[in-house]
This record gives C-alpha cells, structure tokens and sequence, in this order.
C-alpha cells in the first residue's frame, strides 16, 4: 500500500499529541528558572534538590520497596494462574483474573479500601498498598504468560512426558525454560504499573505511607515546580527502561504476534 | 507371545467412535505399520499405545501385561512426533540425552550414550547446534536418535516423514530401515502414504473409520486386498462389475455384462452367483495389437481415451466395448518417444489369468 502525505500528517500529529507534554515535561526539568514558561538556561540544579529532599527520598524508597515485593509476588501468582488458565480452560478463572486488568481503578481502589478496612480490619499502610498492588498486577502477567504458553507447540509437553519426564520434571525442563521470558516480562510489567500506580495507591495508603507518585500529587496541589519536572522525567526514564527491558525479553507476547 | 497386543480397543470421543474395536498383535523386531486416511483412528491408536490417551474399553498390553495403569512416562515406549517436538531451547546433545536425564543414568554413561547415538544419526558436527538452525532431515535424525537413546522396547512414529520434501522423504525411509534392522527396536509407523507404508513396513495394517480392514504384508496386501477399500487405497486399481460364473478348478470365471468373460484365480468364500467387481492393477495390463496378445486367456477389444506420460512410464486408459474404462501401465522402455498408441487407436486389451483378484460388493 501506498502511504500518502495525509497519512504521515496524521501519524505525525498522533505521535506529537502523545509525547509533546512528556517532552516539555523532561525540559523544563533542566530550566534555570522557577516558573514553566520560558526557557531561562541549562541547570542540574532541580536534581540536586530532589537528592537533598528528605521526604521525597523516603517516598521513592518506598514505593521501590511496594513495586518490589508486589511485582515478585505478582510474577509467582500470575504466572499461576497462566499455567491454570492454560492448562484446564477454566472460563471463570481466565475471567476472574483479567477483570481487575479491565476494571476502572477507582472501582478497585475504593473496593480494596473497603475489603481492608471492613473485612480484614487491617491498618492500611505498605502492607495494604501491597497487597492492592498485586491484586491488579496478577492479571497482566498472567495475560502475558498464557499468550506464551498458547504460542508453543502441544507436542513439546507430550514430548517430555513420553521420553520418561515425570509432570514436575516436564515443567522444570521443558515448560518453565520456555515461558521464563514471559515470566520476567510480566515481572517487570507489574513492576511499572506499580511504582506508578496512583489511584489505587491513593485509596488503599491511609496516612503516614507515601509513595513517588502521591508526592509529586501533593507537591503539584501547591505549584508545578521544577523539582516535580525532575522527579517525572526520572520516573519516566525507569518506566522506560523497564518496558524495553521486558519488550527484549518477551518481543512477541508484547507485539500482539502470537 | 507378541511384544504389544491390542484386545478389543475402543476410544470415544463423544458419540464417535474413533477406534472401533481394534484387535492387533505386533512381534517383537518388527516394522509395523498403521496405513490409513486422516481421521481413520491410526493417531488414536498410537496415542493409546504412547498413553497419551486411553481406551474407554478393551485392553493395550505389552508383554502380556496390561498398560491401563502406567503413564506414559513410564512406558518404555518413545515417540517420534510429527513435529519432532524437539525442545527449541536445548541443543542437539541436550535433546538427545533429555531422555537419559530423566531416567537418572550416571553422568559417564549418559556421555557414551550420547556419542553413540549422535554417530548413528551422523550429527556428531551439530551436537551444540540449536534445533532452529538444522534442517529438515537434521531435525528428522535429532527426533529419531532422541527417542531411541535409551533403547525403548517400542518406537512410535506418527507421520514423521510427511514434514519432508520428496527427495529428502525417500533418502530418509532408507535410513529409517537401515536404522531400524541396525537397532533391533520394535517401530510402529503411522502415515497416509500408501507408498511409504510399502516401502518401509514388514506388516501393514489398513485402518478405515476405526476399524482393520485388513492385516497382511506389503505384496500380500497390495496383491490380494481383501475389499475394495484397500484395494483403492492402496495403488492404482480398476474395478469392473462383474459376476461370479464358475467357480473351477484353480479359477474362477466371471460374466461381466457386455464384455465376456474373465478368468480369475480362485478365492476362499467366493460362490457362484456372488456379485462384485473384478479388480485389476495397471501394470498387470498390457495393451497392443491383437497377436501380441493372443497368448493371454483375458483379451478384448478398446480404444486409447487418453495417455498420462510420466517420464519413467505412461498411464493409457482404455474404453472396454461395454463403455467401462481400464487403465493400462506401460513401461517407456523406447528414449524420446511419449506415446506407443495414439489417442483414439483401436487396440487389444489384456492380462494374465492369475492376474487381479474378484471382491465383493
């Protein structure tokens, strides 16, 4: 097919829409001047500032911490519940694992505040936001786990069991080898829905817990200042880093290919 | 006692019948072959004998001992897929020795093993290669030495040469005898190709709608099939209404309507009267003019339809006076010359009397 100018136009103009806030975001972050209007000089200066902000370390910690713990928790469940949903065609199990994916997150963040407070009578905290965070995580990575295990030939897993492998062996030999990129590619897919997770976070966080997100929240309710500038774009740069990391990993399940 | 016996096997798939009833008996050392059109049962069956599936009734025994409770894993019996199913992820060494792992060998032996087989396959070059980077044929042998590494009482190969180019298919059924007299190892094959099933089985057993049709060698089925199944299954047939006459002394002479008569060897459980069709091979008709062929106790008159030429041979169809059509093989012994007899030639048709075989409706 040829693609004529109107479609580059609009290609061009879609591409712009999306990424033209991002860019004057990372910008401004390297201005000399407290106010986003005109671009003054070079500086480091609102980097030095985010490394010398106390709280601002504390919440990045933090949710380092959360997207650790719930990402690693996410990837064991998940993948789980991909081998299950693979393996026995369950309707209802496939449905109740990618409907937290589908839901509208303030649904799921009021909801799990409600679960924790009324049903666990548990103190909301890292624990809560934790567990929130896996509970929307599992379903990407078993997405991504199953699409793999949809891609490899049936016969492989027949092969293992009839050249003598018992089901554990033909899962540790032959399964796991094959699905491992999608496993860490779910892993890290979870690991950046969770460090920039807001709205489940900011129901399910009660007092006292920040995280990076919430913060730069807080800190954007007074002013837009430079710092917040910096702390995105480095936000920005791990969400990316993580996604191409997980697109090496995993090319054809993040492609749509299978 | 046979090393595997198959006593009234069924397997159903709902209200279907995949296989119906299946009796069998393969000898130890044996080449066997389950020939059959897709969808006939012939995978089913081998994925009983694998246990991969099971039969809702009857029995799957080898050595006299009923497989009903042992898993595949546990079977000495491997496979050879379709597929190949060799593992993307291990090299070719890898692949071959998986089978060794599993059983637990020591770590010396699973070397030895390993050296051997990949000698015997010719792979010795390409034992750190990836399954990816081989060809066909390679992947072929890493399938085959694989499943024989560890010396399985039974191999099974479901349709494992369909997956290759011609060329490459016959170079590989070669190998494939001289592999399986070399190792000794029971092979069950399973195909759609008649001629493979020829070419490369002791015993043949034709399979239709999850029924035998028939257990026999190769020239024993291709010459005497026993219905008209297996007859158009097999090779290139004519069959010819015709009716049982006489049944004399060593023949059996047939009316067909229009035509005359034939004369036929004798055959068990054929009486006078009996309705069928007479069936003939290509290559058991010779066609000419009338005293080359006057020796033959079958001659009548026809007229070249059409000729097929082929390089090695031309395939003639004949019009029979009675409007039914012969086909007649003839070698093209002459270089350059496509056609011996012009299309629309008036000539003689003929054939041997203890040539084809009487098959009822």
């Amino acid at each position: 097919m040829r693609r004529g100018p109107w479609l580059w136009t609009a290609a061009l103009a879609a591409y712009a829409f999306l990424y033209l806030p991002l860019t004057i975001v990372v910008i401004y972050s390297f201005n000399d001047s407290r106010l986003n209007a005109e671009w003054v000089g070079f500086t480091w200066h609102w980097y030095h500032d985010l490394f010398h902000d106390e709280d601002m370390l504390i919440a990045a910690g933090n949710s380092l911490l959360i997207a650790s713990v719930a990402s690693l928790s996410a990837t064991l469940l998940g993948t789980m519940a991909g081998l299950a949903i693979h393996r026995y065609d369950l309707k209802l199990l496939n449905f109740m694992v990618l409907a937290p994916v589908a839901m509208p997150e303030i649904l799921l963040g009021v909801s799990l505040l409600l679960f924790f407070i009324q049903v666990l009578n548990l103190t909301l905290g890292m624990l809560s936001i934790v567990l929130a965070h896996i509970t929307f995580s599992i379903g990407f990575v078993a997405v991504i786990v199953r699409a793999q295990l949809t891609s490899i030939d049936e016969s492989l897993f027949e092969a293992a069991r009839d050249l003598g492998a018992s089901p554990w062996e033909t899962f540790r030999y032959v399964t796991f080898p094959l699905i491992l990129p999608a496993v860490i590619a779910g892993g890290l897919m979870a690991f950046t829905l969770s460090i920039d997770d807001f709205v489940v976070t900011f129901f399910t966080a009660g007092v006292g817990v920040q995280t990076l997100p919430l913060r730069i929240y807080s800190m954007i309710k007074i002013a837009v200042t430079p710092e917040v500038n910096a702390v995105s774009t480095l936000l920005m740069l791990l969400t990316l880093c993580m996604i191409v990391l997980a697109s090496r990993f995993a090319p054809d399940v993040l492609k749509g290919k299978t | 006692m046979a090393l595997l016996e198959l006593r009234n096997v069924t397997r159903r798939f709902g209200d279907f019948a995949a296989v119906d009833d299946v009796s069998l008996s393969i000898e130890a050392g044996e080449f066997f072959t389950l020939l059959g059109p897709s969808g006939s049962g012939k995978t089913t069956i081998l994925r009983m004998i694998a246990g991969f599936e099971f039969p809702d009734a009857g029995q799957v025994l080898l050595d006299g001992k009923d497989l009903a409770d042992i898993p595949a894993e546990k079977r000495p019996i491997h496979t050879v897929f379709q597929s190949y199913a060799l593992f993307p992820h291990l090299t070719v060494a890898e692949n071959i020795s998986f089978p060794l792992r599993m059983a637990h060998r020591e770590p010396a032996d699973i070397r030895q093993h390993l050296k051997d087989a990949l000698e015997q396959v010719h792979l010795d070059a390409k034992a750190g290669k990836f399954p990816h980077e081989l060809s066909g044929g390679e992947k072929q042998r890493v399938a085959l030495a694989r499943a024989l590494v560890n010396r399985p009482r039974l191999l099974l190969l479901d349709e494992s040469l369909a997956a290759l180019d011609a060329k490459l298919r016959e170079e590989m059924q070669v190998e494939l005898i001289n592999l399986q007299r070399e190792v000794g190892i029971t092979f069950v094959f399973v195909t759609h190709a008649q001629a493979e099933a020829l070419a490369l089985s002791h015993r043949i057993a034709v399979i239709n709608r999850g029924k035998v049709e028939q257990v026999d060698e190769p020239a024993r089925l291709y010459g005497f099939p026993r219905n008209r199944f297996v007859a158009d299954f097999i090779g290139q047939i004519t069959m010819i209404p015709a009716q049982v006459e006489q049944v004399g002394h060593g023949h059996l002479h047939l009316k067909v309507d229009g035509l005359g008569e034939i004369v036929t060897p004798l055959q068990q459980g054929v009486a006078a009267g009996d309705r069928g069709v007479f069936a003939i091979r290509p290559e058991q008709v010779r066609i000419g003019v009338q005293a080359e062929l006057a020796e033959l106790k079958n001659h009548f008159s026809g007229e070249v339809l059409s000729l097929l030429y082929q390089g090695d041979v031309s395939v003639y169809r004949v019009g029979l006076t009675n409007g039914t059509m012969i086909e007649a093989l003839l070698p093209n012994s002459a270089p350059g010359r496509a056609e011996l007899f012009k299309v629309g030639a008036e000539i003689r048709v003929g054939w041997r009397h203890d040539a084809g075989v009487f098959l009822h409706e």
